[in-house]
């Protein structure tokens, strides 16, 4: 019997820490957005954001959607050869690029490297108080730290995502005509001729949303970060592991809402 | 004028503040002193609103803290935090005058730098700091750039977060007088959290003792010596025998 009641105990306080988990997300999120409307705006953070963000996160991106544009030429290719289907190469690598992989990829790369890091930075001035020192200073640190990451990654991830897919759709076609003897203005012609603006738009809008859900879970983990570097680094998996989950359960959700109706 | 009335606060199940009742003259210098752990720091943090009280009040000039209008209260502190809290991302003369740049007392950049640069002065650092980023700093030069930050927009109330703890006596000393002199100089109500001795002589016009979630003791640091308490008695002569324990 008392074994059953332990059990229970602990089930429902781990519940009960999960909703109060939950909860506390919510406020912060809701905090957050209500904030990017109101003024003052620190336009110096988010410039100093735009480009930690976005362009230094360029080239990680880009050398993710080269390697996977390859091997996405090379793979359909080699499907598609059971049904003598190979010339399919071209438009399938564009689609699947700018549709689906291009998005995902690029916004798991973007919260390796950014998530993570907007996490330890805030963990690390939560620990250090520089964020205590910042409210004592009449600064809102939701409005200077969150909101100018939370928009710049907003900003920034669909743009990379954009890049991303033309360096992914050439490394197809560099696939394609060193590799799979495409004639390369056929393989340019081809890709041209499938792709249709909305693919294109519904993976920059897919990059909006994970930009947010990426710079979002660094900061509340950062701001919610416990003490010392065991803390900071906690702190640092938990933005990483939850950005990189939602951004895979959004992807999954915004599919649905784009191309199921 | 700042008074705590039976201020309570707990983490779980540590009752750190078990009912302060604490007055704060305006134009004085209170050091509060006790053991580590004893909540010294939530105290001060409970009065600038970065930590809520479960019970109790604070007011200051008679106005309830948690219903104060928070720029306008704030903007009337200065805080000197343990390791100094500069931001790193930032030069030092942007953290000194990091409030002189944003909000209701934002001044024009080159103003800003000005003044900046003459409270860096005003504690002893020479102008060619201003342009260095914290992680260049020792830890007496941070903590003297944290000073200055504390004292720019020249606030009523100053709090020193153990101003002293980490540093040479030479630099305690140091930071010590300057504490004294700008406190003096402005006029200010400065409180300090201090476990060394030699702090609470050079700083204090009066001290606070807290032990055990209250206020243990509290008079002029003239009267210290001689309060005739075994509690006050054993932390200023730091001895491992008495009423405290010194496995805590």
């Amino acid at each position: 019997m008392s074994f059953i009641l332990s059990f229970l105990a602990t089930v429902g306080r781990s519940t009960l820490a999960w909703l109060a988990g939950m909860g506390r997300f919510a406020i912060f999120a809701g905090e957050t957005v209500s904030h990017l409307a109101r003024p003052p705006f620190y336009m110096r953070e988010f410039l100093h954001a735009l480009v930690q963000i976005g362009w230094l996160s360029l080239p990680v991106v880009g050398m993710t959607a080269l390697f996977t544009g390859g091997a996405l030429a090379l793979q359909i290719y080699a499907g598609g050869a059971r049904f003598n289907a190979e010339t399919v190469v071209p438009s399938i690598v564009a689609i699947g690029l700018t549709r689906e992989l291009g998005p995902v990829l690029g916004g798991l790369m973007v919260a390796a490297r950014v998530a993570s890091s907007i996490a330890a930075e805030i963990g690390t001035m939560k620990v250090t108080e520089q964020i205590d020192a910042l409210v004592t200073l009449s600064t809102n640190p939701i409005k200077y730290l969150a909101v100018p990451r939370v928009l710049a990654a907003t900003l920034a991830v669909p743009v990379l995502v954009g890049v991303g897919d033309s360096i992914g759709i050439m490394g197809g076609w560099l696939v394609g005509i060193t590799r799979l003897d495409f004639n390369s203005a056929t393989y340019i012609k081809n890709t041209l001729d499938f792709l249709e603006n909305w693919d294109v738009v519904s993976g920059m809008i897919k990059g909006a949303a994970f930009g947010f859900i990426v710079a979002l879970m660094g900061c509340y983990f950062g701001m919610t970060s416990g003490r010392g570097a065991q803390g900071v680094g906690a702190a640092t998996k938990s933005a990483v592991v939850a950005a990189s989950v939602m951004i895979l359960a959004a992807n999954y959700i915004l599919t649905e809402v784009f191309f199921t109706s | 004028m700042i008074e705590l009335r039976a201020v309570q606060k707990a983490f779980g199940a540590n009752r750190v503040l078990r009912g302060v009742n604490l007055t704060l003259p305006r134009g004085q210098s209170m050091v509060v002193i006790g053991g580590s752990g004893t909540g010294k720091s939530v105290l001060l943090k409970c009065i600038l609103g970065l930590v809520r009280p479960d019970a109790g009040t604070i007011t200051l000039d008679g106005q309830d803290v948690a219903r104060a209008e928070r720029d306008a209260f704030l903007a009337r502190f200065g805080m000197l935090f343990q390791g100094g809290a500069l931001f790193d991302s930032l030069p030092v003369w942007q953290n000194v005058a990091f409030r002189l740049l944003r909000g209701s007392l934002k001044r024009p950049l080159t103003e800003a730098r000005e003044i900046a640069i003459e409270k860096l002065r005003r504690v002893g650092l020479k102008p060619d700091v201003a342009d260095k980023f914290p992680a260049e700093l020792s830890g007496g030069m941070q903590k003297r750039v944290g000073l200055a930050r504390a004292i720019a927009a020249e606030p009523e109330i100053i709090f020193f977060d153990e101003p002293t703890t980490g540093l040479d006596p030479i630099m305690s000393g140091v930071i010590n007088e300057l504490i004294r002199e700008i406190v003096v100089e402005m006029g200010a109500t400065a409180v300090t959290i201090t476990h060394d001795m030699r702090s609470v002589r050079a700083i204090a016009d009066n001290v606070a003792m807290l032990h055990d979630g209250v206020i243990q003791w509290t008079g002029p640091v003239a009267e210290m010596d001689n309060s005739g308490d075994p509690y006050l008695d054993q932390f200023i002569h730091g001895r491992a025998e008495g009423p405290i324990e010194a496995v805590r």
